[in-house]
């Protein structure tokens, strides 16, 4: 789960929105030239968002006794790549900060910064990697999974990082013991749906080139 | 058809599941990973106070969990229009 309300100090807070604005402002420039330059991108778009919307809102239990959810980021980079994906997970993070008081206002760039910048960027060299050497399936879901769960390593070191008690590493290790442990079940879940979702999407439309999403 | 159909049954088999496992095991709280990290900032720096709380909050749990739901309908509606319109498209006459 994204960092609460009020629970980054004032300085981090700053920091991780200088971090993220530059991206989710470069995603949203590139969405649009987009969609103008191929109106056939837009419904792969709105799949792509919507699938973060779904996914982002089901808190689940998990091994750990706690719940969390997941991301739904690894579409979205792999039809789109990290700056896209990071606008669309800004728009979501928004929405959940001031109608759902989940995440926050002050957060919302920590919070971009992992769900939508960080974990997904991580799950998009996964999918570089891993798409010409293995199945479409495998290497999307390789890329989901490893998108959610970078997701909340990064969440653990961005508190450690401004909570740092006697030791950062030991701090993000406890963090990491809450939201990284938690999300590994969910993660692979998250995984094997973006894999069927875009078996279903090939299937009926050609998808963008990776070569096509860098230009 | 049956065969693709396989895959779907047993996510939701194992989502039944989960929630029946949770259920049983009560020692656990089933808490959000959120409000447990809060607690450790609170264990690690007994003096921080959160300096800025949510400009709006939903009135009840009822409520957010409404709000929830509607934020994954939004999204399973726009997943199945879209999806539907490329598979409709397939079946169109040219």
């Amino acid at each position: 789960m994204h960092i609460m309300e009020g629970f980054l100090p004032p300085g981090w807070c700053a920091f991780w929105y200088v971090f993220a604005l530059p991206v989710v402002a470069y995603g949203a420039y590139k969405a649009k030239k987009r969609v103008e330059g191929d109106p056939s991108a837009k419904p792969l778009l709105a799949v792509a968002a919507a699938f973060v919307f779904l996914l982002s809102a089901l808190k689940l239990p998990s091994v750990t006794g706690s719940c969390s959810h997941p991301t739904g980021t690894g579409v979205a980079v792999v039809l789109f790549g990290p700056s896209i994906t990071a606008f669309l997970s800004s728009i979501v993070l928004l929405f959940q900060a001031l109608l759902l008081a989940h995440g926050g206002i002050t957060t919302l760039g920590a919070n971009t910064a992992s769900m939508g910048i960080i974990g997904p960027l991580c799950g998009w060299l996964v999918y570089l990697a891993l798409k010409d050497r293995t199945r479409l399936e495998v290497s999307v879901f390789s890329a989901a999974a490893v998108a959610d769960l970078m997701t909340y390593v990064v969440t653990s070191f961005q508190l450690a990082l401004a909570f740092p008690g006697e030791s950062l590493l030991r701090t993000a290790a406890i963090f990491m013991g809450i939201f990284a442990v938690t999300q590994v079940p969910l993660a692979i879940a998250e995984g094997v749906l973006a894999a069927y979702l875009m078996r279903y999407l090939v299937k009926y439309v050609a998808l963008p080139t990776p070569r096509e999403v860098v230009a | 058809m049956r065969r693709s159909r396989l895959p779907s049954a047993l996510f939701v088999l194992l989502i039944v599941l989960a929630v029946f496992w949770a259920t049983k095991a009560a020692a656990s709280e089933w808490a959000g990973t959120d409000e447990q990290a809060e607690e450790v900032i609170s264990e690690l720096n007994p003096d921080y106070e959160p300096w800025f709380s949510p400009v709006w909050e939903p009135p009840s749990g009822e409520i957010e969990s409404l709000l929830f739901s509607l934020q994954a309908a939004v999204g399973a509606f726009v997943l199945g229009y879209v999806i539907g319109r490329f598979k409709g498209k397939e079946h169109a006459p040219a």
